[in-house]
């Protein structure tokens, strides 16, 4: 007889989770205050310029709702995959894959020059853009997610689950895809113009939304005195470190491409041997200490199965994922426009010279506040609605392993 | 299943406080929908005439910049931006010099939006703010552009600049405005007001320093003076590998 998931709200009304709450939402408002002050200003107070025209609060925001998507990943392995291991992490899934969206898109909008204008961009499309494209993306998403919680969430509804499951999942590929289009249609930068960039994205996505999934979910059963069982636990970081190792795939082929080409290697270059910042970020950053450090924590002996050593290796991933949007989206700016191939140019414009950015406080504090806004919505959420479940301990999420093959030997002693 | 029966009023009161929060966040919010009224002006310009220009580099003196402070002298940029640093000023023309360093070969040029017919900041912009005239010029609508930057991010000419800050005493033939993106507009108050007779700022003067490097016309016309000196003596695009087919053409690079 398999043992039932109960799901419970956050019932604890203690100075910690009022505590947790204020913390964020100050982080919130320092980040609201720095948007305001740019946008009062203008953008001559941060660091972006002609040349470097998507700063640090884009390197937040496109991290932001990269990792959203891949956070939906846990729910739609239990229930487009039928893995039943993973459907009592469905409910937390969706609800962190709308507040990490809601958290990206809160910057993105916030750093346009006008954000005033946000309805302008609701009312005039130009069908022909994929930003366009991902206005709607972003918002159906949205929809499509609170839809899937709710056939999940709703006893009734439960046997919709699965294709409102399956359909998120088609949803959440589409717009990984036209996160990662944005960069890959671009043609006029070196950097850019590749297809895969859009599948790249798609799997940086399933590493990112992981690792942040793994810390909210240690976190959040932590600090609500609930058990999470090592199965669950060894299962999820065991896939992250199958997607931390698909990433490296992608960049190896994507860096590959680009030094086999003559057309390339400047860029190639630039961004692996001379590019300043830019090689450092990507090497140490990226490479080091965002993938192999992980990888070599979750699959040793026994830091891997050392709860702190997991935790770390997942903040780790979500340092390198930023250290790989800000090479990809700041690097792929400074390195400058061919306007005549194969000549030297020069002018007052920085023609031919690699741009200078050096990002300000306030980029940086609008960034945050997206985190906070993501962990705001999960903390507020949790304590209304069931999404966490009472207990993950392994004789609940899996009584057919480890419990029944004790009996099985009790029976046979 | 004891707990089935409490009832947990401070779950209830959270709620209610929450419900305020959120509705005195989103109120401002609502009141936005008050700004959205602008309206593209609506324009009577027909495509049976493509507007472009033909650069002679060998006319174009080194170190002249006449035409770069004839474009600033009419539409107002880069003399009332005091706070942005140099890397952040608009321009909306640039001399660029170019050298061939296996022959040491060099020569300069000026460099604007090349009103591409193909334009890739057409194609990005969210909101069609960035749009192309029928008879190819290509502009921005100061009053449905968000200020993105896409179209700065697909520019192959890097001919886009973006407002850092606020802007006073603008010109009424040149809006510009913080937060939105701006580019060379080929002088569209002068070919509206003189059509075939028009003459670019940075043409005019370019010719006033006796260069005539410049010549702008229609190029669907083949008796206008810019496609008749293309049938003679042709004219280069810059990165025509790109396939935009722009409006800017160049002799002697």
């Amino acid at each position: 007889m398999k043992a039932k998931v109960h799901f419970r709200e956050v019932l604890n009304n203690g100075t910690g989770y009022y505590g947790l709450l204020a913390l964020l939402g100050a982080i919130v408002l320092v980040g609201l205050g720095a948007a305001f002050y740019m946008e009062h200003n203008g953008h001559f107070v941060t660091g972006m310029n002609n040349q470097i025209v998507w700063g640090t609060p884009h390197v937040f925001a496109v991290f932001l709702i990269v990792a959203a998507s891949g956070a939906l990943n846990v729910a739609s392995i239990g229930s487009v995959f039928g893995i039943p291991l993973y459907k009592p992490l469905a409910p937390l899934s969706g609800l962190l894959a709308i507040a990490l969206l809601a958290g990206g898109l809160a910057v993105l909008v916030l750093d346009l020059g006008h954000p005033d204008r946000l309805i302008v961009a609701m009312t005039y499309y130009n069908f022909k853009s994929i930003f366009a494209w991902n206005v709607m993306l972003y918002t159906g998403f949205m929809a499509v997610v609170v839809v899937y919680l709710w056939m999940m969430m709703e006893r009734k509804m439960n046997k919709f689950t699965k294709p409102a499951g399956f359909f998120a999942f088609i949803w959440r590929l589409a717009l990984t895809t036209g996160t990662g289009s944005i960069f890959g249609f671009i043609v006029a930068r070196e950097a850019y113009d590749a297809a895969i960039m859009a599948p790249m994205f798609v799997i940086m996505s399933f590493s990112f939304g992981l690792a942040i999934y793994i810390l909210v979910l240690m976190a959040s059963f932590k600090w609500t005195d609930r058990v999470l069982g090592d199965k669950i636990l060894y299962r999820l970081k065991n896939l992250l470190g199958v997607f931390i190792g698909a990433v490296l795939y992608f960049v190896l082929a994507f860096h590959l491409t680009g030094l086999y080409a003559a057309e390339h290697q400047t860029v190639e270059r630039f961004i692996l041997l001379d590019g300043g910042i830019y090689t450092k970020l990507f090497w140490i950053g990226q490479i080091l200490i965002g993938s192999l450090v992980p990888l070599a924590m979750i699959y040793h002996p026994t830091l891997g199965k050392s709860r702190s050593s997991i935790g770390w290796a997942c903040a780790l991933v979500i340092l390198g994922g930023m250290a790989q949007m800000y090479v990809i989206i700041i690097g792929g700016q400074a390195f400058p426009l061919v306007l005549f191939p194969g000549l030297d140019v020069s002018s007052s414009f920085n023609d031919g010279v690699v741009a200078s950015y050096a990002p300000k406080l306030p980029e940086f504090l609008l960034g945050i506040g997206g985190f906070a806004i993501a962990m705001l919505m999960v903390t507020i959420a949790v304590k209304v609605l069931r999404f966490l479940p009472e207990s993950l301990a392994d004789a609940i999420v899996d009584p057919h392993s480890a419990s029944d093959a004790n009996n099985v030997a009790k029976k046979a002693a | 299943m004891t707990h089935k029966s409490e009832i947990d009023s401070s779950r209830r009161q959270f709620l209610n406080g929450s419900a305020i929060a959120a509705g005195l966040a989103i109120a401002p919010g609502v009141m936005l929908h008050q700004v959205a009224n602008a309206k593209p002006a609506d324009q009577a310009v027909s495509s049976d005439k493509r507007w472009g220009m033909l650069i002679d580099t060998n006319k174009c003196s080194k170190g002249c910049d006449a035409c770069v402070r004839g474009c600033q002298t009419e539409n107002g940029w880069g003399e009332n931006e005091t706070k942005s640093n140099p890397d952040q000023l608009a321009q909306w023309i640039r001399k660029v010099e170019v050298r061939d360093t296996s022959t040491g070969f060099s020569n300069s040029l000026p460099l604007m939006c090349q009103h591409c017919e193909h334009p890739p900041c057409v194609d990005v912009c969210p909101t069609g703010a960035s749009f192309k005239r029928a008879d190819g010029i290509v502009l921005v609508d100061k009053h449905i552009c968000i200020g993105c930057r896409y179209c700065m991010m697909a520019c192959p000419y890097k001919a886009r600049s973006f407002i850092h800050e606020d802007l006073h005493d603008q010109l009424p033939t040149a809006p510009r405005g913080k937060g939105t993106v701006e580019s060379c507009t080929l002088c569209v108050h002068r070919v509206d007001k003189d059509g075939d007779n028009a003459i670019p700022a940075c043409a005019e003067a370019c010719n006033a320093e006796g260069h005539e490097a410049f010549v702008f016309g229609d190029l669907k016309n083949p008796n206008s003076r810019i496609s008749q000196e293309l049938a003679k003596h042709g004219g280069t695009q810059i990165r025509a590998d790109l396939g935009l087919n722009v409006g800017i053409r160049y002799r002697g690079i």
